[in-house]
């Protein structure tokens, strides 16, 4: 087991890399470079400035080596600039001194400065990540028990009225996006007429202090789109196991429908959902960036947009390998908890 | 009216089925699935159903047990499980007699065991579900019942999960799952189909005994006559969803009275025989479809006895045959049959003698390399030997039978002959060629058309949407045989008539067409490029009984007329003994006998083949069999024992020397008329071997 997480632990370090390289390459493309040299220099430059601005702050290195410092592999780079002044990456573009480090990547942990909120990458990924994680927590309190019960509820009794009446309600929850449906229940919800004194329609006041009336809506409306589509699994596969022999096998030895469904059933059923939750983790994140916005919740998507809208490239790049991070983890523990459930594939 | 069900005093018949109807409704239509079936089972009876697929001998089963799901309901008569009618009883009341007092045993062991949950918890829950027994209890009854059905080191057993036994110790823990309450009445529906002839032996030996020791009725569902015939005490034979007769075993078997079940004997043919003595008589025609049944008798129109006019018209209803007891036939003519006719064959053509060698194989090896956890990958490479030094040669226009249970190498082999594997080391020669290293990709058109295969399953083989017509032609086309369409549509046709299906069929899509239908495409497909070496892995296996027979006779008459080299691959010693010239015996890769059918199906035997002949059922009661079971299951290729590769299981290992047989691969011997056995015995053990089956002087005129 050991080695099988280690293995895992490998190909998904590798992933990390390309998929950070591919962020990085994209954000370091010329236009964007050029850009950022006019919106933090002078907005007036002829292209021979913006190409000196550039040189001068280390921008106009090969890809690689400019991946390399910023990954923190390769020391970071000591320019003595055209217009005479030296800068060094290590010391944030200033002069370098003594006790500048060599290396300065995000493995060093410097993840760089934020041009937008002009702080510390690190500090607002770390803060912005956890007012997410604790959206996503309630998201997921709601989403997968829900799910879960809608799926085994309907999938127990094939065509029956239950699971034709779930199926429909996941279906229409699944196949409406949170754009839509966000937007729906603020104007249901959040109105003077109907449950204004309940549901608030913005989050904002939820980042200090989450309660019912000003989270219920952003949490619903994400779980409401990745509950139909689990639903929809665990029913598909619930059906199929209830029609398996061994459920017959159960049934005959005179175990009783509840127990049938609770004891045999159940973890069998719930191999194949497991997985899609677990994928469901980078779709939940899609649908952060769409809420937050939407709800004014200052999380992590929230942040996403800001950087990508401000060319905020040290952000950007940050947030990015955090999501690649976050993702890549979730199937690791996807993987693992497959392992468990499934005692067929366990490696002894 | 509140029987105590468990009372032990109740000694009328356990189950008691009267004119019980049965019929499945879908949208279209309602499709009776069981017709007036009625029948009895005394305690500590047993009771055999037998018939083909599609009978309704599993509906039976299943309404015995109340389960016959969402489409299917029980339209009339009554099952009374010790005098209480099933059909009125509550759902509670149902779940109370289900497990504990009727339990059932199943087809297909692996899919019946619950993949995600302990043996010994599935076996635990018996006895706490329906005696509410303490979790220790119940822990010490399975284990009590999983050593009853002879499973090795109990306690690790109870503790792992059904993917780690094999198929025949999955099947003994379903029988321990069936008597953890010590149940009244057992059904068994097919319960050895899915396993090898000498687990399926050691299975049913367990059954019989188990039976006896807790006094429990059975109820036996079988294809197999053979089986029934060494279980049970009672048959009954099924036919498109009615019983056609029943009786006592000796009665039925002996002095049948209804002309399927006559048929039904005449088209299985039995290992102690081989073609001369004992012709197969196949079945004309198909069997109907449940909506598609004929008026009157149902198996009127294939029936050799058919008389227009009276047994098309009216139900036909079971009437007594006097003399016996209990014994019933539904036959009208029953009375005016000669029963003892002697079978009547066509005219049978001489087997041409074997030609020269087309094929010869010089210690063929296929090994393969597996690493231990696909998931670890790199280190722990496990060598598995498929094939060990394989030797032999094949002539034009003979059979070769390849005999052998899973694993013992022969679908490697197959492959091998046929180019999707390469050989790891010895040669084969096809026409004095090398194409043991040669991939199918790298062969000749003439290579690929001369060696052909007709596989096992019908129904997976033929690609479902495309005619039937235009799989051969596309065959055709592989082998560049004909030079424009209508010459290979002429081709396509001829072949059709060679494997005789009708000229139309041509136009028809596989899934039009039953089994055997579907096979004798596959066969003219094998043939469509002149072939002449056909592999034949379990041609018939997949089919039914009825079909086998005719279908076996195509592939030998086709082989007599085209002069083929058949390789016949199977597990079944009688249809082996009834069409082959020469038989190879197979065991975990190694080749332990090759000789002539007299040969290999006499005395000296290799112990293995001893032991494969004692347990094919063999539906006859007046041949005497020996009775060897062997321990234990066929040890895993990828571990094999050392010295000899049956000496985990052989019985005569002590006579040969323990330490002989655990350390030294025998060699082969060449006895009298170049048979050649693989085994350490000495001469004299080997010439005093007696025959394991012994057909009386009678049938044998």
């Amino acid at each position: 087991m050991g080695l099988f997480i280690l293995r895992r632990l490998g190909v998904m370090i590798l992933t990390a890399l390309c998929l950070t390289f591919i962020v990085f390459w994209l954000t370091n493309l010329y236009p964007n470079l050029e850009k950022l040299a006019k919106t933090q220099g002078n907005f007036r430059m002829s292209d021979e400035q913006v190409e000196t601005y550039l040189g001068n702050r280390g921008y106009t290195q090969a890809l690689p080596v400019k991946y390399g410092q910023w990954l923190g592999v390769l020391p970071g780079y000591v320019i003595e600039g055209t217009d005479g002044e030296t800068r060094a990456r290590c010391a944030a573009g200033r002069a370098p001194t003594e006790d500048t480090a060599t290396f300065c990547g995000i493995l060093q942990g410097e993840w760089g400065q934020s041009t937008v909120f002009k702080d510390e990458v690190g500090s607002i990924v770390s803060t912005r990540l956890g007012l997410t994680g604790k959206l996503m927590f309630w998201v997921m309190m709601v989403m997968v028990p829900g799910a879960l019960i809608i799926g085994v509820l309907a999938g127990m009794r094939e065509g029956s009225r239950t699971d034709r009446s779930l199926s429909t309600v996941s279906i229409v929850s699944t196949a409406t996006p949170e754009y839509v449906s966000g937007v729906i229940l603020i104007a249901v919800f959040a109105t003077p007429l109907f449950g204004m004194q309940y549901f608030k329609g913005t989050a904002t006041s939820a980042m200090d202090d989450a309660n019912f009336n000003n989270f219920f809506l952003p949490v619903i409306t994400i779980a409401l789109y990745g509950m139909g589509y689990i639903a929809r699994m665990t029913r598909a596969s619930m059906t199929e196991v209830m029609t398996a022999q061994y459920i017959r096998t159960a049934r005959l030895k005179g175990v009783s429908f509840p127990n049938i469904v609770m004891k045999h059933a159940l973890r069998n059923a719930l191999i194949a959902p497991f997985t899609v939750i677990m994928l469901q983790f980078p779709w939940l994140l899609n649908g952060v960036v769409i809420v937050e916005t939407l709800f004014n919740y200052k999380g992590f998507g929230w942040t996403l947009v800001q950087a990508a809208s401000n060319n905020d490239i040290e952000l950007l790049l940050g947030v990015s390998v955090v999501s690649v991070f976050v993702v890549l983890v979730t199937q690791l523990i996807s993987d693992i908890g497959y392992v468990f459930l499934n005692p067929r594939i366990r490696i002894s | 009216m509140d029987y105590d069900l468990r009372n032990d005093a109740y000694d009328g018949p356990i189950l008691e089925i009267d004119k019980l109807s049965i019929s499945f409704f879908t949208r279209l239509r309602e499709i009776p699935a069981v017709m007036d079936f009625s029948a009895k089972i005394m305690p500590g009876e047993a009771l055999g159903i037998v018939g083909e697929s599609g009978c309704g001998k599993s509906t039976v089963a299943l309404g015995v047990m109340q389960d016959l799901g969402v489409n299917g309901r029980i339209v009339g008569g009554s099952i009374k499980f010790k005098g209480r009618d099933l059909n009125t009883m509550t759902q509670e009341e149902l779940r109370d007699i289900r497990g504990s007092q009727i339990a059932m045993i199943y087809q297909e062991p692996m899919a019946s065991l619950n993949p995600a949950m302990r043996i010994g918890k599935q076996l635990m829950e018996v006895p706490m579900i329906h005696e509410g027994v303490s979790e220790k209890d119940a822990y010490d009854r399975a284990l009590e019942v999983v050593t009853d059905v002879k499973l090795p080191d109990p306690a690790r057993i109870l503790n792992s999960f059904p993917h780690q036994l094999s198929g025949g110790q999955q099947q003994r823990i379903v029988i321990a799952m069936a008597l953890m309450s010590k149940p009244s009445l057992l059904i068994l529906d097919e319960p050895t189909t899915a396993l090898d002839v000498t687990v399926e032996a050691a299975v049913v030996d367990l059954v019989k005994d188990l039976g006896k020791k807790y006094g429990t009725s059975m109820l036996f569902i079988s294809h197999n006559l053979g089986l029934v015939l060494e279980t049970c005490d009672r048959i009954c034979v099924m036919y498109s969803g009615e019983a056609v007769e029943r009786g006592s075993i000796e009665d039925v078997f002996d002095e049948m009275q209804h002309p399927y079940t006559q048929a039904l004997f005449r088209s299985i043919p039995l290992p102690g025989a081989d073609k001369n003595a004992r012709p197969l008589v196949a079945i004309p025609g198909n069997f109907p479809l449940p909506h598609e049944r004929p008026s009157g008798c149902n198996f009127g129109p294939r029936c050799d006895y058919f008389e227009a006019g009276r047994c098309d018209v009216g139900n036909i209803a079971m009437r007594p045959i006097p003399g016996n007891d209990r014994h019933e036939s539904r036959c009208l003519r029953f009375e005016e049959i000669d029963w003892n006719a002697p079978i009547d064959v066509g005219p049978q053509t001489a087997k041409p003698e074997p030609g020269r060698v087309v094929l010869k194989m010089d210690n063929l090896k296929k090994y393969y390399e597996v690493a231990a956890s696909a998931l670890f990958g790199g280190k722990n490479k496990k060598v598995v030997k498929a094939n060990e030094t394989l030797s032999f040669e094949a002539r034009e226009a003979e059979t070769l039978a390849i005999v052998g249970e899973s694993g013992c190498g022969k679908s490697t082999f197959a492959k091998v002959l046929m180019g999707l594997e390469t050989a790891t080391d010895g040669q084969i020669l096809l026409d004095n060629q090398n194409i043991e290293s040669t991939p199918i990709e790298a062969r000749d058109t003439k290579t690929v058309a001369d060696v052909q295969m007709v596989f096992q399953n019908p129904f997976d083989t033929l690609n479902p949407s495309m005619t039937v017509g235009r799989q051969i032609i596309r065959a055709l086309e592989i082998f560049k045989i004909g030079n424009t369409d209508d010459d290979r549509r002429n081709r396509m046709l001829e072949l059709l008539d060679l494997v005789k299906l009708p000229r139309a069929f041509a136009d028809r899509m596989p899934r039009q067409l039953s089994g055997g239908q579907k096979q004798r495409v596959g066969i003219a497909r094998a043939f469509a490029g002149g072939a002449r070496i056909v592999v034949a892995d379990e041609p018939v296996s997949a089919l039914d009984v009825s079909v086998q027979a005719a279908v076996t006779d195509l592939l030998m008459e086709i082989q007599r007329n085209e002069k083929t080299t058949l390789l016949f691959i199977s597990h079944d010693l009688s249809i082996v003994r009834y069409l082959s010239d020469r038989v190879m015996v197979m065991y975990l890769g190694h080749v332990v006998e090759l000789g002539t059918t007299e040969q290999v199906f006499s005395p000296p035997y290799h112990p293995y083949t001893e032991a494969l002949l004692s347990a094919v059922p063999i539906a006859d009661t007046s041949v005497k069999k020996k009775h060897i079971v062997l321990d234990g299951d066929i040890p895993s290729a990828m571990n094999p024992p050392s010295g000899c590769p049956f000496q985990t299981r052989c019985h005569w290992k002590d006579r040969a020397g323990k330490s002989l047989c655990e350390t030294q691969v025998p060699p082969m011997r060449i006895l009298d008329g170049g048979h050649q056995v693989k085994c350490h015995l000495s001469d004299e053990d080997l010439a005093n071997m007696e025959p394991v089956i012994e057909m009386p002087a009678t049938a044998a005129e």
